[in-house]
């Protein structure tokens, strides 16, 4: 009772990386807390998933094993979630900020009345005392999300209503297999106990889930390009730079937006959140919705035709010029002084 | 066939909601569906919009004592996805005679301009959800006070953005859905068809597409990569330029404006709390499990950038810079 829940999402019998980062958080939250660190598991043929959520830190593992319940569908879950936490009454509910996470995590706020605190970057224990009624409130959930564009951090908590539910972005937290691991114990939800028809209302009729190719949130090197780029065919340069150093390409928003890159290189708020040894901006004005994902960087390199582009306030080499101009360059000296 | 589906259609010209253009064009390939729902009298959808801070644009002074926001201090927009969503609502009203779209917004006074800005594109109608009572919502509390405005209007059909740019939480939808017992969809790019009385929905997600179907009633929201909203229109400029709420009205004193208030389409109708029902405790601040505990504004921290041009030479070194300090090598 009262413990730390962690949704698992899963695609083809795979766990998320944003489910197993959450785990790695929830374990560091339940031992802060002295409670436990509860996962749910729902999907299809999912024997054996206790080992692999146990490595992360889970000490239960509720699942839900139907076919009904794969791929992931809103009614169904929500269900299922619902039925557990009315049983267990967690304190704390963590979702990936994903397209599954973000479709869940308001439905089932909203069923169980409970506040939900969307896009976290950090999650800490701490106490809030009222200001109108005095009551102190000991060891509450700070979830803290930048808004606003990115313009203020502001942290949330939920005082009175239980759980305090949170999404996070995939890539925020860091996923850690923890020593000396044991499979987290198994707790089967009764499927069809709680599944209904009016949980079917929505079929699917198709699906093409690719397999996560671009990985740019584990690139050491980023070369990642803006809406400056101007185009598809000057985007190949920054592949071509990427591929020399080693690196992936990433893109800011507007550039995915005018077609020049993949959804899936998205760096920002509203995509990948990422923080390599060395950040290549080029084209990149710097919008704090972009910076917002890649300020951690070790080290940032700006080109852009503007001196004055705010990129330059956060990197550590700007140089101004031409991307189309400046990059072939970059790879022509790299390779003469590489040996 | 066609002379029955035309007399049909004939009810519908009487209130210019009908496109007899449209009409025409879609025929051949949606008869049987057009019958269907001519007899209808087509959907009727309500499009969720927020007029929304420019959050590109936020001063010092937006944020109020309490953490809340102090939009009037912002430059308010139509929130981009919303248009999206409204898009997706016109194409629908586009190939369904008969269909109405109803912009249903909260917020203060002024944002009836989205509801107007919502018209001049194809909307019919729009109602301003506003009370005091609704300040200091989060999104549970928003949703719930949506709702019942929802269920005051009785639509077949709800869109809206996925998500709106001040919050970017995208809790809205899904949570108005939840309240209203309805199916969701999130992360819709188009809504591929509408037969036998079934939605089919083209859903963009991180890693690929999803086509889903399911019957209506539900709520649908749409994401950025659905074609953008259609620009405004002459003749519906024209027709609403003086849409107005009663609040807007009665500070008009000119006869004009006493006789627009008889045109019955240029009323924007403005509800509260006790218009769609609601249980004051479930509004506002209290209603709002969720707390603003503290804001920090986000300070750039202050840091000379090493300037560099294009030439070889500037270029050249840096990259024997990188390789001395191992960053690339």
């Amino acid at each position: 009772m009262n413990n730390i829940f962690v949704y698992c999402e899963i695609e083809n019998g795979k766990v998320a990386d944003v489910s197993l980062e959450l785990l790695t958080k929830g374990r560091n939250l339940a031992d802060q807390l002295g409670c436990q660190l509860e996962a749910l598991a729902i999907g299809h043929n999912l024997k054996g998933i206790e080992a692999e959520l146990g490595q992360y830190g889970a000490d239960v593992v509720h699942v839900a094993d139907d076919a009904r319940l794969a791929p992931y569908r809103t009614l169904p879950h929500t269900t299922l979630i619902k039925a557990v936490f009315e049983v267990e009454k967690p304190q704390i509910a963590l979702f990936g900020a994903s397209s599954v996470g973000r479709d869940l995590g308001p439905r089932v706020s909203s069923l169980l009345h409970s506040g939900l605190t969307a896009d976290c970057t950090s999650l800490e224990i701490g106490s809030h005392t009222e200001n109108k009624t005095g009551k102190v409130y000991d060891k509450l959930l700070y979830q803290i999300r930048p808004a606003f564009g990115g313009n203020i951090i502001a942290t949330i908590i939920n005082p009175d209503h239980r759980p305090q539910m949170a999404t996070v972005r995939e890539g925020v937290m860091k996923k850690e297999v923890i020593a000396n691991a044991k499979p987290a114990q198994v707790k089967t939800i009764d499927v069809n106990k709680f599944l209904t028809d009016a949980d079917e209302a929505i079929r699917i009729i198709e699906r093409e889930i690719e397999e996560r190719k671009i990985d740019i949130k584990g690139a050491p090197i980023i070369v990642a390009g803006g809406y400056g780029v101007g185009s598809k065919e000057n985007f190949a340069l920054l592949h071509e730079l990427a591929q020399v150093l080693g690196g992936e390409v990433g893109a800011s928003r507007a550039a995915v937006d005018a077609g020049f890159a993949e959804h899936a290189r998205q760096i920002g708020q509203t995509g990948v959140t990422v923080r390599p040894k060395l950040y290549i901006a080029c084209g990149i004005s710097g919008q704090i919705q972009h910076t917002a994902g890649m300020e951690q960087s070790a080290m940032i390199i700006s080109i852009n035709n503007d001196p004055a582009a705010p990129i330059n306030q956060i990197a550590d080499y700007a140089i101004t010029g031409d991307v189309s101009e400046i990059i072939p360059k970059l790879i022509k000296y790299y390779k003469k002084n590489s040996k | 066939m066609f002379y029955k589906l035309l007399t049909d259609g004939r009810g519908q010209l009487a209130n210019d909601q009908f496109d007899s253009l449209h009409f025409f064009l879609y025929l051949p390939v949606t008869a049987k569906i057009t019958l269907e729902y001519m007899t209808k009298k087509g959907l009727k959808i309500v499009v969720l919009a927020k007029q929304v801070p420019d959050t590109r644009n936020v001063g010092k002074d937006a944020m109020k004592a309490d953490g809340t926001v102090n939009r009037a201090a912002l430059p308010a927009i139509f929130n981009p996805e919303d248009l999206n969503a409204l898009e997706q609502a016109l194409r629908l009203k586009d190939r369904y005679p008969g269909t109405t779209v109803t912009i249903l917004t909260m917020g203060p006074g002024r944002a009836a301009d989205i509801i107007r800005e919502g018209m001049y594109r194809g909307a019919d109608c729009g109602v301003l959800l506003t009370d005091r009572k609704f300040a200091g919502s989060d999104t549970l509390a928003t949703s719930y006070a949506l709702s019942q405005a929802v269920k005051k209007i009785q639509p077949d059909l709800v869109i809206a953005g996925r998500q709106a740019i001040d919050g970017d939480t995208a809790q809205v939808g899904p949570q108005v859905a939840e309240k209203l017992g309805w199916p969701q969809v999130t992360y819709a790019e188009s809504i591929l068809s509408f037969e036998n009385e079934e939605m089919t929905i083209k859903r963009r997600l991180e890693h690929g597409i999803e086509v889903v179907a399911g019957k209506l009633p539900m709520v649908i929201t749409v994401t950025a990569s659905a074609p953008e909203a259609r620009p405004r229109n002459a003749k519906h400029l024209m027709k609403f330029k003086h849409a107005r709420t009663v609040t807007e009205l009665q500070e008009q004193t000119s006869d004009y404006y006493m006789e627009l208030q008889s045109r019955e389409y240029l009323r924007i109708p403005e509800w509260g709390v006790a218009d769609v029902d609601a249980d004051v405790e479930q509004l506002g601040l209290s209603g709002s499990p969720t707390k603003v505990k503290k804001i920090d504004n986000v300070v750039f921290a202050a840091k000379e950038a090493k300037r560099l041009s294009s030439e070889d030479t500037d270029i050249e070194w840096l990259i024997k810079e990188l390789m001395a300090n191992h960053t690339i090598g």
